[in-house]
């Protein structure tokens, strides 16, 4: 009745309904397993809720009209979220192997897609390990009081402040100079500096003993990790709502702004945005449901999943916004008193008379009475949405904007060492997944002696991508990590789940698979599932690449960077990538696009070349 | 009669010395009180500007210690509701003469914190405009703090990873040695797990003869 690509041979690759039953019997299976169904939940949940649900999730809802930006973002985790969830989730669990085994297993012809997932897998564990190092260095920078980025440190002559940090302000100057001691350009690279090698060590070294015996010990870890995060954001949501000026930050982010519905930008920042946090294509989703019992409700866990990534979205959203709505209340604060302070001074009036009350009052009488001294006291202008709409994602919001807001809080240590313990626990469980995702494809391509435990596989990972990241500790470092944000972990991504996709509809079969969660979970799944699985979410996904591919062919790259000698200092500099550039970006985005359709090639003509002999 | 009259105005009128003229040796001061006291904050007034001249003059006396600076050698002027006000300060010898800009400014400097404290006040809220505070220099501890937190953290990560590699080695060669008896038993089963045997055990660590000791077994 459907569509379907004929595919000989599946059978023998695949281990059949009776063979599973048998295994799951007689417990014969060697495969490691999930102690409970609880370490399997926290792992995924884990996975799942990560960095970006903290500081991309929150900047995505406020600046595509606040409230309004859920309901794409809802309709899109329906539509193209929980049906991949189901599918990795299924797949994996019926063919009890890691990516490249499931994929080989499916079609010798679709290893490239596992390939790729391991390609991806890896770039971005290399970046994503380097910003846990400066979540590292920040935790560890937190236990002194005063907090380093409090204050401006003293010029050689001990009579003024740094002119960097006095220009910029004291967490800036903490974050560019202090902490990456960042060059003006990525091809000014600078040497490599000792604190940021040292702390990447100890975030790898951290990442190797939680993942050194795979789900054993990861399983373990995760009872921390998974849930630590909540228990502060809770502690932080009490916190930020007893401060002044919190409730005006979260009606600021939700504030529905419905116009933004009819932009498709927002439509697209939605997809990309359920796309990436549900960590599909990685691989690492499809190897933890391997290791489940054949009978386990997938459905329900990615049902179950879904919603919970959602809830924690939102949930942190509402806690990061209520703090930065707290520290745009102290900065308008702060530029009022000023104001009214040069005013006081200038024309000698009593303290007191001119407050936040009658401020514009007292400022229009003065400035009808003397304009010229008004004009030369070069007033700032004070407005609060300006505060609350200044450009907070990313590595900005929790280094920069974030540690500001700490260091108005009493007691800053604690509520530092707080929120960084809880940026590392976010990260370090994405991490698990990744590193599943690359340890997991590289035992079963079998290019390494099999004789190797997982203890050494995973060891040379954490060892040869330590190496690798070290091209993130030298001065142009952040620039790296920036560029490997936007390149490796998009275009690769949405290619490899679109071949999942119209892998397992079309050259696995959708009957097949129907009956094979039929016989997993009791029933077959239903017209929503099946529907989305064939037409609808390959459709959105599609739609997401060719954008995404279009608009960063047709523009001109550029990148911010910190230039002290720019004349918008302290605005970050827009400059042009140098042109080798483009062969870095080919690397990272294009070689593992293009593993899915050349490792094809490549067996085809082995397989051409085998039967000519 | 007319010249001593004269003779004797003079003096007074040259002793008090107008500090709207002498503004170059004089310098402006700004109290914040309210914005640094807040429900606690004193009225400004004649007491207190008395405390302020007497402070200047005690400051002056412990620069330059041979003077005897009484509160009549500070002389205010210009007061304004803002609460700001010009002072110069004159010799004890000579009333007619201020004494200069540089003195007046290392005086203050040097007792900046006792002027401060007799009017609960800080270097922002009383402001001696054209004396820059003294920056204090921020403590720098011998060792950065992080290094330590740092050091303890990897000492832990270490010993967590030997550990676990130790007593996996340990593990796996208990395994092996109980592995050796069963086996001959196993081979008289069925093939069943020779099909998926590849497979399944190929992909975890289990059954890997990396830490095997055969050489052991083979002298038997």
């Amino acid at each position: 009745m459907k569509l379907k690509l004929p595919n000989p041979g599946l059978d023998e690759r695949i281990p059949s309904h009776a063979k599973l039953e048998k295994l799951e019997v007689e417990e014969a299976d060697s495969r490691p397993k999930w102690d409970n169904k609880a370490q399997y939940m926290l792992t995924c949940v884990g996975f799942c809720i990560g960095l970006g649900n903290v500081w991309r999730f929150p900047y995505l809802c406020q600046s595509h009209g606040g409230g309004a930006f859920i309901i794409p973002f809802l309709i899109l985790l329906v539509l193209e979220g929980v049906p991949l969830l189901f599918l990795e989730f299924a797949i994996g669990q019926r063919l009890r192997s890691g990516s490249v085994g499931v994929w080989r297993s499916i079609h010798p012809y679709l290893t490239g897609v596992g390939i790729a997932s391991m390609m991806v897998s890896f770039l971005v564990s290399l970046y994503y390990n380097t910003i846990l190092s400066w979540v590292i260095w920040y935790l560890f920078n937190s236990f002194q009081s005063p907090l380093p980025w409090s204050q401006c440190p003293l010029n050689e002559n001990r009579t003024a402040l740094v002119s960097e940090c006095a220009r910029s302000s004291s967490v800036d100057y903490f974050w560019y100079r202090e902490t990456l001691d960042t060059s003006a350009a990525i091809d000014d690279s600078g040497g490599l500096q000792w604190w940021l090698v040292l702390v990447s060590l100890c975030a790898w070294a951290v990442l190797y003993v939680c993942c050194i015996r795979g789900i054993e010990s990861t399983g373990k870890a995760v009872y921390v990790t998974s849930t630590l995060p909540y228990v502060v954001l809770l502690i932080f949501l009490i916190r930020g709502l007893t401060l002044k000026g919190s409730v005006s930050g979260i009606q600021f982010l939700f504030t529905p702004d419905v116009k933004e519905l009819m932009n498709p930008q927002t439509w697209l920042d939605a997809g990309a945005q359920v796309f990436y946090s549900f960590g599909l294509a990685w691989g690492g989703l499809i190897s933890f449901s391997s290791y489940n019992s054949v009978h386990n409700n997938c459905e329900q866990d990615a049902v179950i999943i879904s919603i919970i990534t959602g809830c924690t979205s939102l949930y942190a959203a509402i806690v990061i916004y209520s703090i930065i709505g707290f520290r745009a209340t102290e900065k308008f604060d702060d530029c009022l008193s000023g104001n009214i302070l040069a005013l006081l001074n200038t024309f000698d009036l009593a303290e007191g008379s001119i407050n936040e009350s009658n401020y514009d009052v007292e400022l229009q009488r003065l400035n009808g009475t003397s304009p010229d001294i008004i004009q030369g006291l070069q007033l700032r202008g004070c407005d609060i949405q300006t505060f609350l709409s200044e450009g907070v994602e990313g590595t900005g919001l929790a280094f920069i904007v974030f540690t500001e807001a700490i260091t108005k809080m009493p007691i800053s240590p604690l509520w530092s060492v707080l929120f960084f313990i809880m940026l590392f626990c976010l990260g370090l469980s994405s991490l698990f997944g990744n590193i599943e995702g690359v340890v997991v494809p590289l035992q079963d391509l079998k290019v390494l002696p099999k004789t190797w435990s997982k203890e050494v596989y995973t060891g040379l990972t954490c060892l040869v991508s330590f190496l690798m990241a070290l091209i993130f500790s030298q001065r142009s470092g952040n620039y790296w990590v920036a560029l490997f944000d936007t390149f490796a972990g998009s275009i690769p991504l949405l290619t490899i789940a679109f071949f999942e996709m119209i892998a397992v509809s079309y050259i696995y079969g959708i009957d097949r698979f129907s009956e094979d969660i039929e016989f997993m979970i009791g029933h077959k799944p239903n017209i929503f599932w099946r529907a989305s699985w064939m037409v609808i979410s390959p459709l959105i996904v599609l739609a997401i690449f060719i954008a995404y591919f279009v608009s960063k062919v047709t523009e001109e790259l550029t990148y911010t960077a910190w230039v002290p000698d720019s004349e918008n200092f302290p605005n970050l500099a827009n400059l042009p990538y140098p042109g080798w550039i483009y062969v870095i970006i080919f690397i990272l985005a294009g070689v593992p696009s293009l593993a899915v359709p050349f490792v094809a090639l490549f067996k085809y003509i082995q397989n051409r070349c085998g039967r000519g002999h | 009669m007319f010249p001593l009259l004269l003779l004797l105005c003079l003096p007074p009128a040259l002793a008090a010395v107008d500090c709207n003229t002498e503004y170059k040796n004089g310098y402006q001061v700004r109290l914040s009180i309210k914005t640094a006291l807040g429900d606690q904050a004193y009225d400004w007034n004649e007491s207190e500007m008395f405390l302020f001249r007497a402070t200047i003059a005690f400051a002056m006396r412990k620069f330059n210690k041979t003077e005897a600076y009484e509160v009549s050698n500070i002389v205010v002027c210009n007061q304004t509701p803002r609460v700001s006000f010009w002072f110069i300060v004159t010799s004890p010898e000579d009333p007619a003469q201020a004494i200069s800009k540089n003195i007046v400014e290392q005086a203050v400097r040097e007792s900046r914190n006792r002027i401060n404290n007799a009017f609960l006040l800080t270097d922002k809220s009383l402001e001696f405009l054209g004396i820059p505070p003294t920056l204090a220099a921020p403590i720098i501890p011998a060792t950065p703090p992080w290094l330590i937190v740092f050091g303890v953290v990897i000492g832990a990560v270490c010993a967590g990873i030997v550990a676990l590699l130790v007593t996996s080695f340990v593990k796996r060669r208990r395994e092996k040695k109980a592995k050796v008896v069963p086996e001959e038993e196993d081979q008289a089963k069925g093939t069943d797990k020779a099909v998926t045997g590849e497979t399944f055990e190929d992909r975890n660590g289990v059954y890997n003869l990396g830490f095997a000791d055969d050489d052991r077994f083979t002298q038997l």
